[in-house]
């Protein structure tokens, strides 16, 4: 008798059912939709905005399918692409009232059509990578060398300034390579100046060393700070990234960490490289200017004063004058964090560098009571984003307090963060794909899996017969599963990951083909046909075993050492070689079973001839 | 349908040695190739930058050669792909600071040509920086030993070191042979060779893995057979299954040189190489060299340990 124990039947059962509902939004395709993402810091996607895109669909009468909101922006589902344009044009209109200065991107979209109830239980459409649907590539290299280079010119000033301070002599400090030299005249003033530098500087290893009568102190950054260091760098050129990219009104950008130093930018749907890369390249500046007015009426500037809009927190933008004259840039700000100040208000901790500190220490000295603003120009275009009052003489350490709220910090370090120049990105990879050639690659793609899927099909039945079918049914179950589980992990789909499923399929018949010839085999030699069913199926599965553990070690392989291409096709490889066991062995089993398994006088099974030598 | 009727055992073994003298030589020219005319590698592996334009109607090559090389790209190649109206254009790396900005200086360039009156659509770009080539070469060669050692080590333990030597040994054959395919033709060596080269690899051992299992099996089961006639016993009986097996697979690459276009053409094309050989060597390559290594029943059946007890 071969039959399974309910358990495992249900077991077959569920997996197909699970396999057919994440299967399904693959089929439901997609419906146009108009995607609305902050462009500037300033202005957040959140409830009231959503509001605020309804009542503006509803005065232009345009019915809209569904209004999502996520993270960091709002879809507007719609029935076709015609009202999907006049709600582009209407929303476009309601939340950028200014053409050049939009605040919002507005743009079209795809959202998947499938019903809400398979969206609730995260059942997604595949997500198709780059080569499929067009889109640009960009590889980016952070330059660490170059920032830390940079980071050490800041060490060395600031040693500079303390070594003055504490009135130690010292006989020069330089950068040379990757270190800092403080050249000393004798070992006396070298060791209390190594005192002094490591009470203030936790972060430097010193080291001592001499030349002739030059006694060198050789200032390094522990590892851990260049490692606190480089992560930061890459945060902030990712969050710098994220801003910008949003300026281009793509859809779904991917902005990722790859490795230590590299970030990876992915642009679905963008054709315009130049354009692009101009964004990815610029960098926001900042500029700290003393104020001259803080209300201005009128459009005209004061003599010797710039107007620049400041936004306060009601929403509405007040002009401010600032003086001409530039008090310090973006490149003297080493960071910005929010934080709370001693009496728990939240406040926004800046840090300069050394040089930065003092000029500011001689401005707040010259201007108590004064206010400063801090401007943040992007696109060509100035914004105070802190016009506050000088209550104290400070350096390079200081706090900007008020009537902030937490997020409200947060959202001013990350503008004076943005601001600071991060360090320098080159591209070292770049790939452009038409949509055209993305729409091609897919029909390419689904037809080699196709035409190979039905010729394997075709032999298998003329061949096994009832066993083929079988089989026909457990690739079957396989590329369901596979597709399942990609829709479930959304995994990237790409076109080297969709000829993975046609080859994993390819070699996911060798296991049914396995069984049935041990099954033929056990019949040849006299086996009732219930007893060859049984032995064929366990002999075969320690023969199917060993070839897919050899197999997923090749797979494994690469999903380690493969980047790009290579990786798309080693997940679904692996992927399907997992799901290829247990549709290979055990649904087809338990299909066989149903179908034979009950029968006591079975005389004999649809697998085809069997030859007989000397019959 | 029965395919193989098989009355007999076949007595590969027999031929065993003109079998290897064939595949050292297959192996020898592979190598040869590899060392003389080198692989054709993609960008992906040299750096450059690699562009895809359609035209409406077919342009003159030539024009554009000289189009470009007039404006400064040194050894750029021009070629047809897929239709006479789709140019692919290959330019090497050059010591210019803007690499970056290759791409859209060869369009401009492009413009300039004007050949047909037509302006060219860009279709697809690719730029590689040096360094990522170098460790795309790297990692493909460290995913290589790492699969050798990983497919070595699990044989070695399942069945015996002979079987992990002579399968490496023979599906390493098969891969050396797939590029001395890609060398002598001179095709391209992309990233997607590279992973088809590599699943190669796990595919054919696999195939090894189910005769190694028959050896094992009949080794234990029928007494009185020489080791040759095992392994002959041991082919004949799964030869069908290997066949089926490789057609099938065989049909699905099929399918995609066929629908697959120039995407997945090479990728394709190494796997046909790949699976033909793979047949071959693991019939013909292994199991003669598990011979040579000195394979035999005592390894797989355990003598039975003698009571140590004696009655006298």
């Amino acid at each position: 008798m071969n039959r399974y124990p309910l358990w495992k039947n249900a077991t077959v059962l569920i997996a197909l059912v699970l396999g057919l509902l994440y299967t399904l939004p693959n089929f439901f395709g997609e419906a146009p939709a108009v995607q609305v993402a902050s462009v500037k810091a300033t202005h957040k996607v959140d409830l009231k905005l959503m509001n605020q895109v309804e009542v503006a669909l509803k005065a232009a009468s345009v019915v809209p399918q569904g209004v999502y909101l996520d993270l960091n922006s709002i879809r507007v589902r719609l029935a076709d692409t015609d009202t999907q344009l006049k709600a582009k044009d209407v929303i476009e209109k309601a939340l950028n009232p200014v053409p050049a200065d939009a605040p919002y991107s507005v743009a079209l979209n795809l959202v998947s059509n499938s019903p809400n109830w398979l969206t609730g239980i995260h059942a997604l459409p595949m997500y198709l990578g780059l080569d499929l649907r067009g889109g640009v590539h960009f590889l980016l290299q952070v330059d660490m060398k170059g920032a830390l280079t940079k980071r050490l010119d800041s060490v060395a000033a600031d040693l500079r300034t303390l070594l003055r301070d504490k009135n130690l002599r010292h006989a020069g400090i330089a950068r040379s390579g990757q270190v800092v030299n403080v050249q000393f005249r004798d070992t006396d003033m070298r060791d209390k100046a190594k005192q002094v530098i490591a009470g203030s500087q936790p972060d430097l290893v010193l080291t001592e060393a001499q030349t002739g009568a030059d006694f060198t102190l050789v200032v390094t950054l522990k590892p851990q700070a260049i490692k606190a260091f480089q992560d930061d760098a890459l945060k902030q050129n990712i969050a710098t990234l994220n801003k910008r990219i949003n300026e281009l009104a793509v859809a779904e950008p991917v902005i990722q960490q790859q490795g230590a130093d590299r970030i990876v930018v992915q642009l679905p749907g963008v054709q315009d490289v130049a354009r692009a890369k101009d964004l990815i390249g610029r960098t926001a500046t900042l500029e700290v200017r003393m104020v001259e007015q803080a209300l201005v009426s009128g459009n005209d500037a004061p003599a010797g004063t710039d107007l620049v809009p400041e936004r306060r927190r009601d929403g509405s933008t007040t002009m401010v004058a600032v003086k001409k004259l530039v008090v310090l840039t973006g490149d003297r700000f080493n960071g910005a964090q929010a934080t709370f100040d001693e009496n728990q208000r939240p406040a926004v901790a800046v840090q300069l560098d050394a040089a930065g500190g003092r000029i500011m220490r001689d401005v707040t000295r010259e201007n108590l009571k004064k206010m400063m603003a801090i401007i943040l120009i992007e696109k060509g275009k100035p914004e105070a984003i802190s016009v506050a009052t000088i209550q104290g003489e400070f350096g390079n350490r200081f706090q900007i307090t008020g009537m902030f709220s937490p997020e409200e910090t947060n959202t001013l370090a990350i503008l004076i963060r943005s601001g600071a120049v991060a360090a320098p990105m080159d591209i070292i990879e770049e790939r452009v794909i038409g949509p055209s050639l993305g729409a091609e690659n897919i029909a390419k793609g689904f037809n080699s899996t196709l035409w190979g899927f039905i010729a394997i099909s075709l032999f298998m039945m003329s061949y096994y017969l009832l066993f083929g079918a079988v089989s026909v049914f457990a690739l079957s179950a396989n590329l369901l599963f596979l597709v399942a589980l990609l829709s479930l992990l959304q995994a990237t789909l790409t076109l080297p990951g969709i000829a993975a499923i046609a080859l994993t399929l390819g070699m996911a018949i060798d296991a049914n083909v396995l069984i049935n010839e041990r099954v033929r085999e056990e019949l040849r030699n006299g086996s009732t046909p219930q007893a060859a069913i049984t032995a064929g199926y366990e002999r075969a599965w320690a023969t199917i075993l060993d070839s897919n553990v050899t197999t997923l070690i090749a797979g494994i392989a690469l999903l380690i050492f493969g980047s790009g291409p290579v990786r798309g096709f080693a997940v679904v490889h692996c992927l399907g070689i997992l799901t290829s066991i247990f549709s290979s062995v055990v649904v087809s089993r338990a299909a066989i079973n149903l179908i034979y398994g009950s029968r006591r006088k079975l005389e004999a099974v649809s697998i085809g001839q069997i030859w007989k030598a000397g019959v | 349908m029965e395919f193989f009727r098989i009355r007999k055992d076949i007595p590969f073994m027999r031929h065993a040695l003109v079998f290897n003298i064939i595949s050292l030589i297959t192996f020898l020219l592979a190598v040869f190739f590899l060392f003389t005319k080198g692989l054709h590698f993609s960008i992906e592996f040299t750096g450059g930058t690699l562009m895809e334009v359609s035209y409406a109607q077919a342009p003159d090559l030539q024009q554009l050669r000289k189009q470009l090389e007039s404006d400064g790209f040194l050894d750029p190649q021009v070629q047809n792909f897929g239709s006479s109206r789709d140019v692919l254009i290959r330019v090497p790396l050059s010591k210019d600071s803007e690499t970056s900005k290759v791409g859209e200086r060869v369009m401009a360039s492009l413009a300039k040509a004007g050949t047909s009156g037509t302006a060219p659509e860009l279709k697809r770009v690719e730029f590689v920086g040096p360094q990522v080539g170098k460790e795309l070469a790297e990692d493909g060669a460290l995913a290589l030993l790492l699969v050798i050692v990983g497919i070595m080590l699990y044989l070695a333990m399942r069945f015996e070191w002979r079987f992990a030597v002579s399968a490496i040994i023979a599906n390493m054959h098969d891969v050396v042979i797939i590029l001395g395919f890609f060398s002598f033709f001179q095709w391209e060596f992309s990233l997607p060779v590279l992973a088809a080269v590599l699943a190669v690899l796990g595919y054919s051992v696999n195939e090894s893995v189910v005769v190694f299992d028959r050896v094992r099996e009949t080794f234990k089961k029928k007494r009185g057979m020489t080791t040759p006639q095992v392994l002959d016993h041991a082919i004949t009986s799964t030869i069908s299954r290997t066949i089926i097996t490789h057609g099938s697979t065989q049909m699905m690459v099929t399918s995609m040189l066929i629908f697959g276009g120039v995407a997945l053409h090479y990728f394709a094309l190494a796997l046909t190489i790949g699976i033909c050989f793979g047949i071959y060597s693991s019939v013909l390559v292994a199991s003669p060299l598990v011979m040579w290594l000195g394979v035999s029943r005592e390894q797989f059946v355990k003598p039975k340990v003698e009571k140590q007890e004696a009655v006298v």
